[in-house]
C-alpha cells in the first residue's frame, strides 16, 4: 500500500468506547469496594480488569493500525471480516470441550457420588448449570455467532458491519460467558434453569446482544445480493427471539446494587410460565432456529448441491415462528398451570412436528444428487446424521409432550436422554460439521489435515450418543414405572432409593458415552488445530464454484 | 384508573379475539408468496445461492 498518508486519527467508536470503558473499570472498582458478598467483589473486580484491558487493546490496536480503515471491497470483491469469526471458532472449541469435560464428571458424580469431593464448588447443584451453560451458550453460542458471522458475510456478499463493533460481539459474549460460569461455583445463582445468571451478568448480555443484532442487521442491509438468504432469516430470528426470551425471564430487582442477590418480578405460577416460555423457545430459537440457519447455508455448500426446496424453506421458517413460541407450557404438566393452558402447550407442540419434519427433509433431500458423498466426506455425513437426529428428537419431543406420555417420562431420566438426543445428535453433530468446513474457509486453508481423524471423530461420537440415549430411555422408563408402581393394597411398590440404587448401571453407561463423545471433540481439536498450523494455504483468488445444475 | 382498565380490557380483548385469525391469515398469505408461480425464478436462483459466491 503506497497510498500517500492520511491523517490518522481514532474513529469514534474507538474513542467513544476507550472512554466507557474507562468509566466502567473506574466504576467496577468502586463496586469491587463496596461489595456486599464475595462473589459480586470478584465479578466487579473482574470487570474491572477486563475493562481496563479493554482500553489498552483499544489504543494499542488503533496504534498499530493504518490510518485508513480496511476497506468494504478490494478490486470489486468483498473484503470479508474474518477475525472475530476466528476467535469466535477458537471459543467454542474450547468451552466445548470443558463443557463436555463437566458434563462427564457430573454423569460419573450421579454414578459415583464421592465425586462429588464433599465441596461446595464441585457439588452436582453448582457443576449442573455450568454443564449446560457451557454447552448450550458457550459451545453453541459461539458456533452460532461464528457462522452467523461468516454466512451473513458470504450470503450478503458484504463486509461485516463495524470496526469494533464485531469484536465487542464475541469478546464481550465470551466474558458473559466467563462471569456466568465463574458465578455458578461460587453460588451466584437466580435458580432459573438456563437463565441462572444475576442481574449484573443478564444486564450485560443485553447489551452485548444488541450490539449483535445490529452488526448483524447493518450488515444484511447494505448486501449487495438482492435476496435475503434463508439462513439469515434463521439467523435473525434467532437473535430477536433470544432477545424478547430474555428480557421477558429476568427482570429482577437487585437487593442491593453493589451485591449479587436479586429477586425476580414475577410471582408463582405466571414466574414458572414466564421460565418455561423462555426456556422452551430457547431450545426453539437457540438450539433449532439458529442451527436450522446452519443446516440451510453448510449442507448445501459441502455437499455442492443447490437447497432441495426453498419453498418449503420458507414455510419451514414461518411455520417454525408461529408454533414454536406456543409450546412451552408442555413443561409444567400436571402443576398448578391451568389445564387449558397445559393443553395448548401440547397442541403446539404436536404440531411442531410439520415443520420440524418438512425442514428435516428439505435438509436430508438437498442431497439428492450427491448421495454418494455420504461415503466419502465424513464432514457431510456428521451433517446429515444431525438433521437425521433433528428428526428424531423432534418427533420425540411431541410425543413427550403428550400429557398421558409425560405423566409417565417427565421427572426422570426420559427427559435427559431426549434432551442428549438432540444436543449432542442435533446440535452438537451440525456444530462440529459447521466448524469443520468454518476452519479451513475462516484461515484460508486448503482443506482440513485430516478426513480419517474426522472419520474417527464420527464413530467415536456417534457410538458415544447410541450408548447415552439407549441408557437414558431404558433408565428413564424403568425410573418412571418403578415410581407408579402399587401393591395389591394400593401402597406404592419402591422407596425412592430403590429407584435410584436400580438407575446405577444405566448412569455408568451414560457417562461411557459422555466420555466417548468428550474424546471425540478431543481428536477435532487436534484436527483443527494441526489444520491452522501446517495446513496447505489456499491461493489468493479461488475459483468461484460452479452451480451445479 | 378505572378508565384506564377499561380502555386496557378492550384493547386486550380485542387483541385475543382476532389474532387468530389474523396469524392465520398472515400465514395463509406467506404461502401463497411461497407459491406465487412469478416467484419461482427468484427462489430457484435463491436455492443456488451458497454455490455462486465469491
Amino acid at each position: 500500500m503506497s497510498q500517500p498518508s492520511i491523517s490518522k486519527s481514532m474513529t469514534s467508536g474507538e474513542s467513544g468506547l476507550a472512554v466507557v470503558f474507562a468509566v466502567t473499570a473506574f466504576l467496577c472498582v468502586i463496586a469491587s469496594a463496596k461489595a456486599l458478598d464475595a462473589p459480586f467483589a470478584f465479578h466487579a473486580a473482574l470487570s474491572a480488569a477486563a475493562s481496563l484491558a479493554a482500553v489498552f487493546v483499544i489504543v494499542n490496536r488503533y496504534l498499530d493500525r493504518p490510518a485508513a480503515l480496511p476497506p468494504a471491497e478490494i478490486n470489486g470483491r468483498p473484503n470479508y471480516n474474518m477475525g472475530p469469526i476466528k476467535f469466535s471458532s477458537f471459543m467454542a472449541m474450547f468451552w466445548g470441550i470443558a463443557g463436555f469435560l463437566v458434563g462427564l464428571l457430573i454423569a460419573s458424580q450421579l454414578a459415583w457420588p464421592a465425586l462429588n469431593f464433599d465441596l461446595p464448588w464441585t457439588s452436582f447443584g453448582r457443576l449442573r448449570p455450568l454443564h449446560t451453560s457451557a454447552v448450550i451458550f458457550a459451545f453453541g453460542g459461539n458456533v452460532l455467532i461464528a457462522t452467523s458471522f461468516y454466512v451473513v458475510q458470504k450470503s450478503c456478499r458484504a463486509r461485516l458491519a463495524g470496526d469494533l463493533a464485531p469484536w465487542f460481539v464475541v469478546v464481550g459474549y465470551n466474558f458473559f460467558i466467563l462471569i456466568a460460569g465463574t458465578g455458578y461455583l461460587l453460588g451466584v445463582t437466580q435458580s432459573k434453569e438456563y437463565a441462572e445468571p444475576e442481574w449484573y451478568a443478564d444486564l450485560w448480555l443485553t447489551i452485548v446482544w444488541v450490539v449483535y443484532l445490529l452488526v448483524f442487521l447493518a450488515t444484511v442491509i447494505k448486501r449487495k445480493e438482492p435476496h435475503i438468504f434463508v439462513a439469515n432469516w434463521f439467523y435473525l430470528a434467532f437473535i430477536v427471539t433470544i432477545a424478547v426470551l430474555h428480557l421477558g425471564n429476568n427482570p429482577a430487582l437487585p437487593v442491593s446494587v453493589f451485591g449479587s442477590k436479586s429477586y425476580v418480578a414475577w410471582g408463582g405460577i405466571q414466574d414458572a410460565m414466564f421460565q418455561w416460555w423462555y426456556g422452551h423457545n430457547a431450545v426453539g430459537f437457540f438450539l433449532t432456529a439458529g442451527f436450522l440457519a446452519i443446516m440451510y447455508y453448510f449442507i448445501p455448500k459441502r455437499a455442492e448441491r443447490p437447497i432441495y426446496s426453498y419453498r418449503l424453506s420458507i414455510i419451514h421458517f414461518w411455520a417454525l415462528i408461529f408454533l414454536y413460541i406456543w409450546a412451552g407450557p408442555h413443561h409444567l404438566h400436571y402443576t398448578a398451570l391451568p389445564d387449558w393452558t397445559q393443553t395448548l402447550g401440547m397442541t403446539f407442540s404436536i404440531m411442531l412436528w410439520m415443520p420440524s419434519w418438512g425442514g428435516m427433509i428439505n435438509g436430508l433431500m438437498t442431497l439428492s444428487g450427491a448421495w454418494d458423498k455420504l461415503r466419502t466426506d465424513p464432514v457431510l455425513r456428521m451433517l446429515v446424521v444431525s438433521v437425521a437426529f433433528y428428526g428424531m428428537s423432534t418427533f420425540e419431543g411431541p410425543m413427550m409432550s403428550i400429557k398421558v406420555v409425560n405423566s409417565l417420562s417427565h421427572y426422570t431420566d426420559w427427559t435427559i436422554g431426549h434432551v442428549h438426543s438432540g444436543a449432542l445428535g442435533w446440535v452438537g453433530f451440525v456444530s462440529f460439521g459447521a466448524l469443520y468446513c468454518l476452519v479451513p474457509w475462516a484461515w484460508n486453508r486448503k482443506e482440513l489435515y485430516s478426513l480419517k481423524l474426522v472419520n474417527w471423530h464420527f464413530w467415536v461420537a456417534t457410538l458415544g450418543i447410541v450408548l447415552y440415549i439407549s441408557a437414558m430411555w431404558v433408565s428413564g422408563i424403568l425410573q418412571g414405572l418403578m415410581w407408579r408402581a402399587y401393591t395389591s393394597l394400593g401402597f406404592l411398590e419402591y422407596s425412592f432409593i430403590e429407584t435410584v440404587e436400580a438407575m446405577h448401571p444405566f448412569y455408568i453407561i451414560r457417562a461411557a458415552g459422555g466420555g466417548l463423545f468428550l474424546i471425540g471433540a478431543l481428536i477435532m481439536a487436534y484436527n483443527l488445530w494441526m489444520t491452522v498450523r501446517v495446513g496447505e494455504q489456499e491461493a489468493q483468488m479461488p475459483v468461484a464454484l460452479q452451480p451445479a445444475e | 384508573m378505572k378508565a384506564i382498565l377499561t380502555v386496557h380490557n378492550l384493547a386486550s380483548e380485542l387483541v385475543t379475539t382476532i389474532w387468530t385469525p389474523v396469524f392465520v391469515a398472515i400465514f395463509l398469505a406467506i404461502i401463497a408468496y411461497a407459491f406465487w408461480p412469478r416467484n419461482k425464478a427468484v427462489f430457484d436462483q435463491a436455492a443456488h445461492l451458497p454455490l455462486r459466491e465469491e
